[in-house]
């Protein structure tokens, strides 16, 4: 409920740590629980398709990725390349601690990442638009 | 972060796998609080298997290769999913053969050294006392900083691919002097006699002291092979890549004033029975690291003359492979039943598709991975225990 008050609020920015740079706009998909990208995400077509984990079915090609940290194999770096590199990364990441294996990946593929925002992760709710400017530090509702 | 000029002009460099590289430097470089880079001597590249890093690596190597990426330092590669010559021998699959491939031409485009070992300190690339490098695979991270005494961090593959490329590292860590000290003692009261003993050792320590760096206190002895297999246990079993034994590695007096254990023989059994699951092992695995030229005379001794009822690896590196081709160890081994192979290894290897069901091995390491990578049910023990076993 805060987070619709806030809403109607608009359109201060959460400031964030810029972990990459750049920026990315896009619909909040939010995972409640870390992710392990490898054997998680389709490199090739950005569908999330770990059995029983809460994002099953979606597609993260051009979101903003909302999820609090990366966890598992390190060749999670490499699928968030590979995303890249096949146009199906998401437009932005933003987590609460981005740990070296996200790090890794951003980097390597490009993709705007921030983490530590000054407000919960749950204020970010699936479907609403935000534009992050992980140059500047921010998050901002459009 | 403090940079030199070099270091900010590699960040602008007009080669993108450059760029890219030491973005990746710096940013882990703030994330673990390092106010400089720090030149490197050599790298090791580890995620080199089929089997551990998959299609999304094959694309990583193959891309960053074609944006420009070439090391700048002497660059060695971890062991492969198989042997580059007898994959067909062995029956692994012609599709992930050609993915193996394609991973090879792709670290032979960078520039580095196809040495397909775990082992680069016995095929060619020994650094000095005191030299920074940065190295991955965790147990020769732990020998280059233990015996040897140069220093590098625990690198994943990619950073230590951009430490290549790049030539330097973030100075955090295990580069600093400060954190290269002691934080657990072991008082050693078992005997420890087989290099099978140290591994046990070292897998009982690791999984007690976890990222912390034991000093060892009453072994009187150790060669490079009981050193070897002590270290490379406890980066399995925990994540250590720092350790001490007293006038073996270091002249440094027991510490006092650090957590201390001891480890007797009621310990030293509870190991060997804790790294046991199976008791009819379909194949026996010595190389794990990769063999040194002694250990592959050892086992051709123990095997020569006789016939092996089940299979046998030794591993070991191509550069010590041709060694033991010349000096008919090999052929002893194979005639035996065996197979000396260099470039892989049992645990990197896709042996559970090989049909393999429990594997026996020496290697405290490889008997901590092998259940949870390969689906195998293990017997540890030394290695003239296994071979005896498995020779009428």
């Amino acid at each position: 409920m805060t987070s619709e008050a806030s809403n109607e609020t608009a359109p201060e920015a959460i400031d964030a740590e810029p972990i990459t740079e750049g920026t990315g706009r896009g619909e909040v998909l939010r995972s409640p629980v870390p992710i392990s990208f490898y054997g998680a995400v389709e490199p090739d077509t950005g569908e999330f398709i770990e059995d029983g984990h809460p994002l099953e079915g979606e597609n993260i090609t051009g979101k903003v990725l909302v999820f609090a940290r990366g966890k598992g194999s390190t060749v999670g770096s490499y699928v968030l390349y590979g995303l890249a590199n096949n146009g199906c990364a998401p437009a932005a990441i933003v987590n609460e601690e981005t740990e070296t294996i996200v790090a890794t990946g951003a980097i390597l593929g490009e993709i705007p990442c921030v983490d530590s925002p000054a407000a919960d992760l749950d204020s970010l709710e699936d479907g609403e638009t935000v534009a992050v400017d992980a140059d500047a530090g921010t998050i901002r509702r459009v | 972060m403090h940079l030199t000029q070099h270091e900010e002009d590699l960040l602008e460099s007009d080669n993108d796998a450059v760029r890219k590289a030491m973005e990746l430097l710096v940013k882990l470089g703030d994330i673990y609080g390092a106010e400089e880079m720090i030149e490197i001597e050599s790298a090791q590249a580890s995620g080199i298997s089929y089997k551990s890093i998959g299609d999304p690596g094959v694309e990583f190597l193959e891309g960053f290769a074609e944006e420009g990426a070439e090391t700048s330092v002497p660059t060695f590669a971890n062991p492969a999913g198989m042997d580059f010559e007898r994959w067909e021998e062995l029956g692994i699959d012609e599709a992930f053969a050609d993915k193996q491939k394609r991973i090879r031409d792709a670290l032979k485009e960078m520039g580095i050294v196809l040495s397909f070992t775990c082992t680069p300190y016995l095929a060619g690339n020994l650094p000095r006392r005191g030299q920074h490098v940065a190295w991955a695979e965790s147990s020769a991270v732990s020998f280059v900083n233990s015996v040897v005494g140069a220093k590098t961090n625990r690198e994943g593959g990619p950073s230590a691919l951009a430490a290549a490329i790049t030539g330097r590292t973030p100075k955090y860590g295990l580069h600093l002097e400060e954190n290269r000290q002691p934080t657990y003692r072991i008082d050693v009261e078992a005997d420890i006699e087989s290099q099978a003993d140290f591994a046990a050792l070292g897998s009982w320590t690791g999984r007690l002291v976890e990222d912390g760096k034991p000093y060892f206190a009453g072994i009187d002895s150790g060669g490079t092979d009981d050193l070897k297999s002590l270290g490379a246990a406890m980066a399995a079993t925990g994540a250590v890549a720092l350790h001490f034994v007293e006038d073996v590695t270091t002249e440094m007096d027991p510490p006092e004033n650090v957590e201390t254990v001891t480890f007797g023989e009621g310990e030293l059994e509870e190991e060997y029975a804790e790294l046991t699951t199976a008791d009819d092992p379909e194949l026996v695995v010595i190389g794990c690291p990769h063999c040194s030229p002694e250990e592959i005379q050892d086992v051709a001794a123990t095997v020569e003359g006789k016939a092996l009822t089940s299979d046998l690896w030794v591993c070991t590196s191509a550069s010590v492979k041709t060694w033991a081709d010349r000096n008919g160890l090999t052929e002893t081994i194979e005639t035996a039943g065996g197979k000396v192979l260099a470039d892989t290894c049992n645990v990197v290897s896709p042996i559970e598709e090989l049909g393999y069901e429990s594997s026996a091995t020496d290697s405290a390491k490889a008997a901590t991975y092998l259940p949870g990578f390969c689906n195998q049910d293990v017997a540890f023990n030394d290695k003239e225990t296994l071979l005896a076993e498995v020779t009428e």
